[in-house]
């Protein structure tokens, strides 16, 4: 029964956390496969929130649920997602995923496009026809995704000819310029080189003072060095959520004990 | 193995020389400006041009994309949206079924849907024809091309809240567009070559008419007439006439590649 209560965060929290986005009772399902197990969590605001656990617990099928990408991979979910107050399940998804953005594992800006259109193509694509207004926008998301300084001088070189980790940042800089208030990233930096993974966490470390980060990841350093909650899955269930100092010290669950020191998993 | 591979590849270029040297050594010396700028000369006299059939099959061929092109690449875009719905997977099996139906078929239900009703042979009826039989071919590539487009493109898109149908358009058409161009000059190339489905739609002119319902010519026919008719000349003239359908075919070739090769080309 411990399932049917939503995991809180602990209380001792500043009220800034409190949550606008949770899950209550989530399922997942491909075809009669069921991938999500009556997961119900808060995801707190302006912080950054680690999924963990080893592979096909069903970590990246949840990400997906919060701004209904599952659809498109052929999932079907049971349960609610709310943000706002809404359910996402009654929302357009289209309006949906531009406040519930998405950085995916590998890279993949717009080969057509280049560097300056990429940054703007959500925009630019839903209308916003004012040139200059996309320029500023392209320069401002650049700087913020930390590339502007290596891309400045070559904005209408393609997406693709920047190297990976520059690729991966276009892509965040894409994600952030239509303005989303969560950014789910999936992986966003195991196909990555170390640098370049360090820099995609400072720019996550960065991005939490004003959006609100829920991060897949198979690393379990990588969780511990840029989160401040993490979530850890097993099987398609939701094992235990706490903060992340609590998770990867003393965590309440012997299975997650033994999955964080690397015993199983 | 490799020996017996080999035996295959001269066996099956062969004929593709034999065809191009005899085309070329037959055909180059009847080459001049007076082929592509006169119009046949009457049975007996000398020289003489395909003037009308050039631009005849250009009417045609035109008639055909403006028919097959659109209808093709949406009925391609559609079948890669909708991979699995029983109506793509029926519609599909139509297509490949269509692709395979002799040309000469598809001449005949020109015949009977546009010819008799209209009472008269006519340009449009063959440019139909020729578009029926593109249409098949540039559903298929269109719909191959995008599927080769990677599914991350996609998700991109619409991660970025951008509408599922402007995904498609702006984000994974361009990607896919350099091979589905290929595949459109792959149909105008063949929809020009076309003999079978002319014959009784198009006809055939000796005369300069460019009226879409009027009896048209085109080269193909032309290099029909002549090759079978008991003139000497006529028949040179058949040769030349093929050596230049071959450069064209070989020249919309060369044009489509650098019109494609852009800046950004997947």
């Amino acid at each position: 029964m411990d399932n049917e209560v939503i995991q809180e965060i602990p209380k001792e929290e500043d009220k800034t956390t409190v949550s606008r986005m949770y899950t209550k009772s989530l399922s997942a399902f491909f075809g009669k496969h069921q991938a999500l197990f009556d997961i119900s969590l808060k995801i707190p605001k302006n912080k950054v929130l680690a999924i963990i656990g080893p592979s096909g617990c069903g970590k990246s099928t949840f990400l997906r649920s919060l701004n209904r990408m599952h659809e498109e991979v052929g999932g079907t979910i049971k349960g609610h997602v709310f943000l706002d107050g809404e359910n996402i399940m009654e929302k357009d998804p289209v309006n949906l995923r531009r406040k519930v953005g998405m950085v995916f594992q590998k890279p993949n800006p717009f080969p057509t496009m280049s560097i300056s259109e990429n940054v703007v193509s959500g925009l630019k694509l839903n209308g916003t026809g004012n040139k200059k207004k996309l320029n500023e926008i392209a320069e401002s998301c650049l700087k913020k995704a930390a590339l502007w300084d290596e891309v400045k001088d070559h904005l209408n070189k393609p997406g693709n000819s920047i190297s990976g980790g520059q690729q991966q940042r276009l892509c965040i800089a894409r994600t952030l310029a239509v303005e989303p208030e969560v950014i789910l990233m999936d992986e966003p930096a195991s196909a990555l080189d170390p640098i370049s993974t360090a820099k995609i966490e400072e720019l996550i470390f960065e991005l939490k003072h004003k959006y609100t980060i829920v991060i897949v990841t198979h690393n379990m350093q990588q969780a511990s060095r840029i989160s401040d909650y993490t979530a850890f899955f097993y099987l398609g269930k939701l094992i235990e959520l706490d903060k992340t100092t609590n998770i990867f010290t003393a965590p309440n669950l012997k299975q997650t004990e033994d999955y964080v020191t690397g015993r199983f998993g | 193995m490799i020996s017996i591979s080999i035996i295959s590849l001269i066996i099956v270029i062969v004929p593709l020389i034999l065809i191009l040297y005899y085309t070329v050594s037959k055909g180059i010396n009847y080459i001049n400006w007076d082929f592509f700028t006169q119009m046949p000369k009457p049975v007996g006299e000398e020289g003489g041009g395909m003037a009308n059939a050039l631009v005849g099959t250009g009417i045609l061929v035109g008639i055909g994309s403006a028919l097959g092109i659109p209808i093709g690449v949406m009925a391609g875009i559609y079948l890669a949206d909708k991979e699995k719905s029983w109506f793509a997977s029926t519609v599909r099996f139509l297509t490949e079924v269509m692709n395979g139906i002799p040309s000469i078929v598809v001449g005949v239900v020109a015949y009977i849907l546009i010819v008799i009703p209209m009472k008269r042979f006519s340009a449009l009826a063959g440019g139909i024809a020729l578009g029926i039989l593109m249409i098949p071919l540039i559903t298929r590539t269109t719909e191959e091309m995008i599927r080769l487009v990677p599914h991350s493109f996609r998700e991109a898109g619409l991660g970025l809240g951008i509408p599922r149908w402007k995904t498609t358009i702006f984000i994974v058409l361009p990607a896919a567009l350099k091979g589905i161009f290929t595949g459109i000059l792959l149909s105008i190339a063949r929809a020009a070559g076309e003999t079978a489905p002319l014959l009784f739609t198009a006809l055939g002119n000796r005369f300069w008419s460019v009226q879409l319902d009027q009896p048209i010519a085109s080269m193909t026919v032309f290099i029909y007439d002549y090759a079978k008719a008991p003139f000497d000349d006529w028949n040179q003239q058949a040769w030349a006439a093929s050596f230049v359908l071959i450069v064209l075919v070989l020249l919309l070739n060369i044009l489509f590649r650098v019109v494609t090769r852009k800046r950004y080309a997947a």
